[in-house]
C-alpha cells in the first residue's frame, strides 16, 4: 500500500523490550500514530520513551513484539524504514567534520539525492531555518539553540513521513524552546506527522494534539491533552502544607470536604482533589485548624497533565 | 513547502532498498573523501613526516655520518632496498589507525556523531564497511606519496625491482586489510582507553613488523621470528619486499592466505562490536 494512503503511520504491538539484566524498559506497548499529528510521549526520566522511539527508529532491537512506521516493519526492513523517517536525537550528532551547509548536503546524497538536489534543498532550509548567514561555519561553533534548528533541518530534508525528536528542548534556553515550538507548528501546518518524547508536560500540552502518559514502560492513558485533564473529573487539585500526622489530616479533611472527591497524603503535603473549588479553600483551613493542625501553605491548580500524571501513578513526574 | 511523501518512499523493499543502500554507501565515501580533502593540511604531514624521518635518519644521516647499518661492507645499499617495503607498508598500516580507529574512536565517543550516520538508509553492517573503504582509499593514497621518499631520499643506491602482478594485488589487499584493522580497533578502544592503542599495540606492532629488517634474518633469534607471526604488519612488509625488490622474504604462498585470513577476522571483529555499539 503506497504511504500516502496509510492513516496509521506509526502503529505498535505489544512493543517490548527487556534490556540485558531484565530491566522492562517497555511493556507491551499499542500505540496508533495518525498522519498529521504532533504526538507525545509523555512520562518521567527512565519511562521507556527513548527506548521506544529507539526501537521505532530501528537503533534499538525491540525483545517482542512489533513496530510498523509508513506501514513498514522495522525489525524486519530496517532500511526501508530508515528512508522513511526523520530523527532528532537526544545529543548533538551533527557531524563535526563538516560545515553547517555540508551537514545539510552530505545527508541529502545519503538519502540518494543528486547533487542539485542536494544544493538546492540546503540553501532552501539554511534560509527556512535562519541559518543562512552560518553556512560555512564549523558546527562546534553553533549554539544550543542554532545546532538544534539545525538538526531539525536535516531530519526533515528527505522528506520523511515521519519526524521523531526525543527530548528536543531539554538544555534549550526559554527562547530557543518557543523558537522549536514554533518551528514544529509551522511543520504540522504543512503536514508533517511528528512523534515527540517529553518529560515537560507544557510542552506536550502546548504542542501535541494527543498525548500518551507512559511509566515504567507502560502505555496509562492516551487522549488529547484536554480530554486528559477533562478525564481527572476534577475541578482543581488542592495541596496543603501543614504540621503534624497528614495521615489524620487527610482523614480530617475527607470527613469535612463535601466537595472533595479523593484526599491523600503524599511527600510531606496533603492533596485534595476537588469537584468544585469554590469556597473549598476557607474551608480547608477551618477544618485544619478546628482539629489542631496549624496550615502553613495552602495552593490550589487545574487540572494539568502533571495532575493527570499525579492521578495515574499517584507520583509527581519530575522527580 | 510540501511535506507529504514522496512515491519513492513507498515500500518495494528489494529493489528501491538495494537502491538507497547503493547510494548512501556512495554518499559515505564521497563525506570522507571530502573530510579528506578538507583536511589534507593535516593529512599530509601525519602521513609524510614519519616516512621522512625514518628513511632520512637510517639511510641517509648514518650513512654521512659512518654509522653502519646492516651490517657487512654494502650493507647500507641493501638497507635502503631493505626499508622500501617496510615504509610503504607502516604508510597503509597508519593510515587504517588515522583515518578510521581515530575518528571512529571521537564519533563513538562525546559526540555521538555515529548514532546519525547509523541512519543512513542501508544496512548498519554496511555504514561499517564503508569506513574500511574509505580507510582502505587513505592507505592506498599515502603509499603513492610515501614511496617516492623511500626511494629517492636514501644517500645509498635503492634497488628496485617492481613485480607487477604482486604489487597491483598486494596493495588493494593490504590497504583492505589496514582499513578492517583500523574498524577492529575503533571498535575495540573507546576515548579512554583510546592511548593504550598507541602504547601497547602500535609502538610492537611497528616495531616487530619487519619494517626495519626481514622477517627471515630473524633466524638468528628462532623465538622472536615465531613470535612477530601474530603480526599482520610481518606479512605486509614481506608481502612488498616481494612486490618491489629483490631482497629476500616469505613466501608469497604463505603472505597472501594470511592477509586475507587477517582481513577477514578483522572484518568480523569489527562488525560485531560495531553492531553491538550502535544497536541496543
Amino acid at each position: 500500500m503506497p504511504l500516502s494512503d496509510i492513516d496509521e503511520v506509526i502503529v505498535t504491538n505489544s512493543l517490548t523490550k527487556v534490556y540485558p539484566g531484565g530491566v522492562r524498559a517497555v511493556d507491551g506497548l499499542d500505540l496508533s500514530v495518525r498522519r498529521g499529528e504532533i504526538f507525545g510521549l509523555l512520562g518521567p526520566n527512565g519511562a521507556g520513551k527513548t527506548t521506544t522511539a529507539g526501537m521505532l527508529t530501528t537503533r534499538v532491537i525491540p525483545t517482542s513484539g512489533e513496530a510498523l512506521v509508513g506501514g513498514i516493519d522495522v525489525v524486519r526492513h530496517p532500511t526501508a524504514a530508515k528512508q522513511v523517517i526523520g530523527v532528532v536525537p537526544q545529543t548533538n550528532t551533527l557531524d563535526r567534520a563538516l560545515s553547517v551547509s555540508e551537514n545539510l548536503y552530505f545527508h541529502g546524497r545519503y538519502f540518494g539525492m543528486n547533487k542539485s538536489t542536494a544544493r538546492a534543498e540546503t540553501s532552501r532550509l539554511l534560509d527556512q531555518f535562519r541559518l543562512a548567514d552560518r553556512a560555512d561555519v564549523v558546527v562546534d561553533s553553533l549554539s544550543g539553540g542554532m545546532a538544534q534548528r539545525l538538526m531539525v533541518a536535516r531530519a526533515i530534508m528527505h522528506r520523511p513521513a515521519i519526524l521523531f525528536l526525543d527530548e528536543p528542548t531539554a538544555g534549550l534556553d526559554p527562547q530557543s524552546r518557543i523558537a522549536l515550538w514554533d518551528i514544529l507548528g509551522e511543520l504540522h501546518v504543512d503536514g508533517q506527522t511528528i512523534l515527540l518524547t517529553t518529560h515537560y508536560m507544557e510542552e506536550a500540552d502546548a504542542l501535541c494534539n494527543r498525548v500518551a502518559i507512559i511509566d515504567h514502560g507502560k502505555l496509562l492513558a492516551l487522549d488529547t491533552p484536554r480530554q486528559l485533564k477533562q478525564s481527572v473529573g476534577i475541578d482543581a487539585m488542592v495541596t496543603v502544607t501543614a504540621a503534624g500526622d497528614l495521615d489524620q489530616l487527610a482523614t480530617v479533611l475527607g470527613e469535612s470536604i463535601s466537595a472533595a472527591t479523593s484526599v491523600e497524603a503524599v511527600d510531606g503535603h496533603v492533596r485534595v482533589w476537588v469537584r468544585q473549588l469554590s469556597g473549598v479553600l476557607p474551608a480547608i483551613i477551618e477544618a485544619a485548624e478546628r482539629n489542631g493542625f496549624a496550615v502553613s501553605d495552602l495552593s490550589s491548580t487545574e487540572p494539568t497533565l502533571e495532575t493527570v500524571f499525579i492521578s495515574l501513578t499517584g507520583k509527581e513526574l519530575r522527580e | 513547502m510540501t511535506i507529504a511523501p514522496t512515491a519513492s518512499s513507498t515500500p518495494e523493499f528489494a529493489s528501491s532498498t538495494r537502491t538507497a543502500t547503493r547510494k548512501a554507501f556512495m554518499a559515505l565515501f564521497l563525506r570522507d573523501l571530502a573530510v579528506l580533502r578538507k583536511q589534507l593540511g593535516q593529512f599530509l604531514p601525519r602521513t609524510l613526516l614519519q616516512p621522512f624521518l625514518l628513511v632520512f635518519v637510517f639511510t641517509y644521516v648514518f650513512p654521512k655520518i659512518g654509522q653502519g647499518v646492516g651490517g657487512t661492507t654494502g650493507g647500507e645499499a641493501q638497507f635502503s632496498t631493505m626499508l622500501v617495503a617496510g615504509v610503504v607498508g607502516l604508510a597503509i598500516m597508519f593510515q587504517g589507525i588515522q583515518s578510521v580507529a581515530l575518528p571512529m574512536v571521537q564519533e563513538f565517543g562525546y559526540t555521538r556523531e555515529i548514532e546519525d550516520r547509523v541512519l543512513a538508509p542501508m544496512p548498519v553492517s554496511l555504514v561499517a564497511m564503508e569506513k574500511v573503504a574509505s580507510g582502505a582509499f587513505n592507505g592506498l593514497f599515502a603509499a603513492l606519496l610515501v614511496f617516492p621518499i623511500a626511494a629517492i631520499v636514501p644517500a645509498t643506491p635503492v634497488h628496485l625491482a617492481i613485480d607487477w602482478p604482486v604489487l597491483l594485488t598486494l596493495t588493494p589487499l593490504a590497504c583492505f586489510m589496514c582499513g578492517a584493522l583500523g574498524l577492529a580497533f575503533g571498535t575495540i578502544f573507546d576515548s579512554r582507553t583510546v592511548p593504550l592503542l598507541f602504547g601497547i599495540v602500535v609502538l610492537p606492532l611497528t616495531f616487530l613488523g619487519a619494517i626495519y629488517y626481514p622477517w627471515k634474518s630473524l633466524e638468528a633469534i628462532p623465538w622472536l621470528q615465531v613470535l612477530v607471526l601474530v603480526n599482520p604488519l610481518v606479512y605486509m612488509c614481506e608481502g612488498f619486499r616481494a612486490a618491489l625488490t629483490n631482497v629476500g622474504h616469505m613466501s608469497l604462498l604463505v603472505v597472501y592466505p594470511v592477509m586475507i585470513a587477517f582481513s577477514a577476522l578483522f572484518t568480523w571483529v569489527g562488525i560485531r562490536n560495531f553492531k553491538r555499539r550502535v544497536l541496543s
